[in-house]
């Protein structure tokens, strides 16, 4: 069953997500397909992660579409101008990719190119309304298009924010993007069940399937990583401790663990779990497995 | 004013690799301003290029290098030594490096380069910037730009990366759509952010056509210095 179905017909749906590598070699790209696919509902697939430059994501996706397991596209607003980021679109269709999730797209400042230029043409929301354009049989400009896509379009949602203007301007965006045209949305890492759920109270009246996004703890400096750097994670500090508090050969273990009861805990509350593995593509049917998935 | 700052030493040394001698030009303008190119940094480079084994022939800081009139007629008196230079190097922002490239006919070299001031025109403390976009959508967003406030310039909204208030970029830059936000619930005015916004019209952001045929933007009669080689015909000119 295809995302798009296992979600508009209220089943609870389960993705993950993996970056292609920097280079030609596919190996690694054809394993977690291999282990992931029949599992998952479906895969994201990054684009040129935090600017890091990587194979494309578009090929990758294709890779996935061949060998059985469904992505999701990943497309930022980051490298392509509306032409290229269009003409890329319609290639996706017809390679076979159906899901499309619009970013704006992280900094060229911060990744491994500073010097590159940050496109920036459309951002997440223009995007989202160009795709609805496109399933519509037109291109931005109004031209109509000889044959037509039907995407699947999804969006991001922070759940945790620091300041009541970033909480704010987080659900103005969101119902921005609905109005573009998202028709699901993946939120970022969430580690509290009770922010989660104020989050889900407020967003629920908007009627689009939201899948809960978690990323297994690896160690406790890790977890201290996130909090201070990535922008939209909190790690409460009793999880922490359990980080801590387990011994060198039970920190993964500990690590899955945890995600699998966050999961239990915060499924009756959505629609969907995105699992974001970072390097652990290969653990995710385990972490499904303890989660009762 | 036009901010500028000094190349490295070493790329200007590298300009002038195949030149012996060299004539300086500086400006009291804005380059002064920038300490890149006023009397003083003109001396020291004089000081730095003749420890490096260039023979210095002249200097000058002119009042404004972007006139060209000004530097024909400041030049008067420095002919010979700019004869005598197998090149001449320029302490100011672009636009005087092109002025003197138009008017001595002599291989010309920056020594500056000029620094995006993101929208800022003028010095003044201040924090308000035009972005210039020829679209204006300030009515949207309680009187501050997204398109200079905001690092991606985004019009849609905040993007995921902000941290207590402050842009990923940097720890000291504000979030320019939490400033926004800030903004407008102070005026009442936070339905402006369920507007939906186009994309940009980048077409608008480009100096029109029009603007470009005119001698406001720098299509000139041809300069009157008998050394400056032919210049182009005058489109504005053939149009009509």
């Amino acid at each position: 069953m295809s995302l798009q179905s296992r979600l508009e017909s209220g089943q609870f749906a389960i993705s993950c997500e993996f970056g292609p590598l920097k280079g030609t070699d596919t190996h690694e790209i054809k394993e977690n397909i291999e282990v992931l696919k029949g599992k998952v509902d479906a895969a994201n697939v990054t684009d040129q992660q935090s600017s890091v430059m990587r194979l494309s994501g578009l090929i990758t996706a294709s890779l996935c579409v061949q060998g059985g397991l469904e992505p999701i596209f990943q497309m930022t607003c980051r490298d392509r101008n509306r032409i290229a980021l269009q003409s890329d679109l319609l290639g996706a269709w017809v390679m076979g990719i159906k899901n499309v999730l619009a970013l704006t797209g992280d900094l060229p400042a911060l990744g491994d190119h500073p010097q590159a230029k940050g496109v920036f043409d459309l951002d997440s929301v223009t995007l989202l309304s160009a795709i609805t354009r496109l399933n519509e049989g037109f291109d931005m400009s109004g031209n109509e298009l000889k044959g037509k896509p039907a995407f699947f379009p999804g969006a991001v949602v922070k759940v945790e924010s620091n300041t009541e203007a970033s909480t704010e301007l987080q659900i103005a965006k969101m119902q921005k993007k609905i109005a573009a045209g998202a028709k699901f949305f993946q939120t970022q890492a969430v580690y509290d069940p009770k922010s989660f759920e104020k989050f889900m109270k407020r967003v629920e009246k908007f009627k689009v399937p939201v899948m809960m996004g978690i990323i297994p703890l690896k160690n406790a400096g890790f977890a201290k990583f996130m909090n201070a750097n990535v922008a939209g994670i909190r790690v409460p500090d009793d999880l922490i401790q359990k980080m801590s508090a387990a011994a060198k050969e039970d920190r993964e273990k500990t690590g899955i663990q945890i995600a699998a009861d966050l999961i239990k805990k915060m499924k009756p509350m959505c629609q969907g779990v995105h699992i974001m593995a970072i390097g652990w593509e290969k653990k995710v049917p385990q972490i499904m497995a303890l989660a009762g998935l | 004013m036009i901010l500028s700052e000094q190349k490295h030493f070493d790329e200007i040394i590298a300009y002038l690799e195949k030149d012996q001698s060299v004539f300086i030009m500086g400006c009291k303008g804005c380059a002064q301003s920038s300490g890149s190119g006023g009397p003083k940094q003109v001396e020291e480079m004089k000081n730095k290029l003749t420890e490096a084994g260039k023979k210095v022939t002249g200097t000058k800081a002119v009042d404004f290098l972007c006139e060209k009139a000004l530097i024909k007629s400041e030049l008067k008196g420095k002919i010979e030594q700019l004869k005598a230079a197998d090149s001449v190097l320029v302490l100011t922002c672009g636009i005087g490096v092109q002025c003197v490239a138009a008017a001595v006919n002599k291989p010309v070299y920056p020594g500056c380069n000029t620094v995006n001031l993101g929208g800022s025109r003028g010095e003044w403390e201040g924090s308000e910037r035009c972005f210039e976009c020829g679209q204006c959508l300030l009515f949207h967003t309680g009187g501050i730009c997204p398109l200079t406030a905001c690092t991606k310039s985004l019009v849609s909204g905040a993007c995921g990366g902000a941290n207590n208030g402050k842009c990923e970029i940097s720890k000291d830059r504000d979030c320019g759509w939490e400033l926004i936000y800030n903004r407008l619930k102070a005026k009442g005015q936070l339905n402006r952010l369920a507007d939906m916004m186009k994309p940009l019209d980048h077409k608008k952001i480009m100096p029109r056509p029009e603007m470009m045929g005119t001698p406001k933007y720098g299509l000139e009669n041809p300069p009157k210095v008998e050394a400056s080689p032919a210049p182009p015909a005058n489109p504005a000119k053939e149009v009509k």
